[in-house]
């Protein structure tokens, strides 16, 4: 069977939304299969050779894992995924050294679970700075320096963005870090296996991982801790004192191999990979501008993945805009779209208008996107951008050279 | 979201896209909503010299609720009477389009939009 049509029945809208999540590999079903099945062994058994063999399969993945980051394989622990890395990363630092120190530094464009767990931690007394991004979605260097103080603990910097795709100066954070001697822990989330990472290199203390990003299984994730100079954190899952005490509960073994699996190949596909994207990136942009006027790239075109567009067509809304193009699966910052109809805090951290991140759709490219899902994908947006600026009052006011911004609205 | 056959039908082909002369006598214009918010409607009608609504067309920025609530009150105003047209309530929109709950307050755009039509037309001609 050919890959594709194992990733997408014919009768289903195309995937633009690698972000959200990937489909798995099928070369990485194959890994976890035994697993599911004749391999069946607690890995922590250690009285037969069930055990031993889903031992063996864990601690394989645990180094494909590492190796991906340069770390070394006893520096990565399993988690259910990036939300528990996450977790476990900030508030473990945070619990352990809260005697000396009281301050986390992060940034406002973060994943929800990175702020929702620093509001936690502000609850309990912990003071947070939240770094504002420049338009261009990057933090200013000089303003994390400025943050850090002598009860800053840690700063939690995410190394790409799960909306708009920038990736920020990881290397120049870390030196920053290890200088003013406080951790540095990075959601690298969308990062991993997209972009290369290097822990020492980079000066990263604490990094998360997500299987479901790079084509790997969901549920499963791994958080890398330094063990040189040592990173401490307080658990937040206790019991049998499995994965060095820092996450207790059986692993789940088809799930970490799957994750190992994942790591492996998109190490090995990273440079082909992020060329053929590149690629497809700059058709899909040039195909939209080419035929479209008025449409606005959200973030650093430079410093970005080439798997991710953030588009704002002014003048139409966003959830509109999805529900015409049902033949595409992506998704928009529109507040229309989400349950506390408010726009995007992404793009409004940016400096985004906010009648333009109503506009926005993010379009995920990746392994499995072809050329001509790209084009196919351009003619749905240009046919229905087109046809909704046609239905909006705002184009209307537009093309008679009326300014939306003289008029005085009424808010509601 | 799991939409109705009638909100699709309206989103996908909307009735009486379009504009009127907004300086004509007969036309009222209602313009709601704000940028800002993700939603503007604007919907005009053209009163007939029997006092009945012989045109009405709508340009809607917003969510495909929004488009299909206005693409709807503009079928329902048509050869009503002002004084009738304004009876029409958003809930009215809202069970005919089987709205979900976060997307009540589309309706009550349209809702808005007409009486700021009605409102603009009658100001127009002067009576009450
Ligand atoms: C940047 C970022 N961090 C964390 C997460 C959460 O990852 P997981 O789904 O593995 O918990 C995501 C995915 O939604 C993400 O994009
Ligand atoms: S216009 Fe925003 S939810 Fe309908």
């Amino acid at each position: 069977m050919n890959v594709h049509t194992q990733i997408r029945r014919n009768d289903q809208p195309i995937y633009l939304d690698y972000q959200a999540t990937t489909p798995l590999d099928p070369r990485v079903l194959e890994a976890m299969m035994p697993y599911f099945t004749h391999q069946f062994g607690n890995p922590h058994s250690r009285s037969h050779s069930y055990g031993w063999e889903a031992e063996e399969g864990v601690e394989k993945a645990r180094a494909q894992v590492a190796k991906l980051v340069g770390a070394d394989e006893k520096e990565v622990i399993f988690t259910s995924g990036a939300t528990e890395s996450n977790n476990l990363a900030i508030r473990g630092v945070a619990e352990f050294y809260k005697d000396r120190k009281n301050h986390i530094v992060t940034t406002v464009t973060e994943h929800k679970c990175v702020l929702d767990t620093c509001r936690h931690l502000e609850q309990q007394g912990f003071e947070v700075t939240y770094l504002p991004v420049q338009k261009n979605g990057l933090i200013d260097l000089d303003a994390l320096r400025a943050a850090i103080t002598d009860k800053t603990v840690v700063v939690s910097i995410m190394a790409v963005n799960n909306e708009i795709g920038v990736i920020q100066p990881l290397a120049e954070i870390g030196k920053i870090c290890r200088e003013k001697k406080v951790f540095f822990h990075t959601d690298a989330a969308q990062a991993a296996g997209k972009i290369p990472l290097d822990v020492e290199a980079m000066n990263i203390d604490l990094m998360s991982i997500s299987g479901h990003k790079i084509y790997g299984p969901k549920g499963i994730g791994a958080l890398y801790v330094r063990r040189k100079p040592r990173v401490r954190l307080v658990p937040l899952i206790v019991g049998g004192g499995q994965e060095r005490g820092f996450r207790s509960g059986t692993l789940p073994t088809p799930l970490c191999v799957g994750l190992g699996e994942a790591a492996e190949i998109a190490m090995n596909e990273m440079d082909e990979e992020a060329k053929r994207l590149t690629k497809l990136q700059q058709r899909m942009l040039k195909g939209l501008q080419d035929r479209l006027p008025e449409i606005f790239v959200n973030g650093d075109l430079e410093h970005r993945i080439p798997g991710n567009l953030n588009i704002s067509f002014a003048y139409v809304e966003g959830e509109s805009l999805m529900m015409g193009i049902k033949n595409l699966a992506v998704s928009s910052g529109s507040a229309c779209t989400s349950a506390s109809l408010e726009p995007s805090y992404v793009l409004r951290a940016l400096g985004v208008d906010e009648e333009l991140a109503h506009t926005s759709l993010r379009i995920g490219l990746g392994r499995f996107t072809t050329e001509h899902e790209v084009d196919t994908a351009v003619d749905e947006l240009v046919r229905h951008v087109k046809k909704l600026r046609e239905m909006s009052p705002l184009w209307e006011m537009a093309q008679e050279g009326i300014d939306i911004k003289s008029i005085e609205w009424a808010a509601h | 979201m799991a939409y109705s056959d009638k909100l699709i039908d309206h989103y996908e082909n909307p009735r009486n896209i379009g504009s009127l002369d907004k300086n004509s006598e007969d036309v009222g214009t209602g313009l709601v909503g704000a940028p800002a918010c993700g939603d503007v409607m604007k919907l005009q009608i053209k009163v007939g010299p029997d006092g009945l609504i012989e045109d009405a067309k709508f340009k809607t920025f917003g969510c495909g609720s929004a488009i299909a609530s206005s693409s709807l009150v503009t079928e329902w105003v048509k050869g009503k009477t002002i004084d009738e047209a304004e009876t029409i309530k958003n809930t009215d929109i809202a069970k005919h389009l089987a709205l979900p709950p976060v997307k009540i307050h589309c309706s009550v755009l349209a809702e808005d939009a007409i009486k700021a039509a009605i409102a603009d037309y009658r100001s127009k001609v002067g009576k009450k």
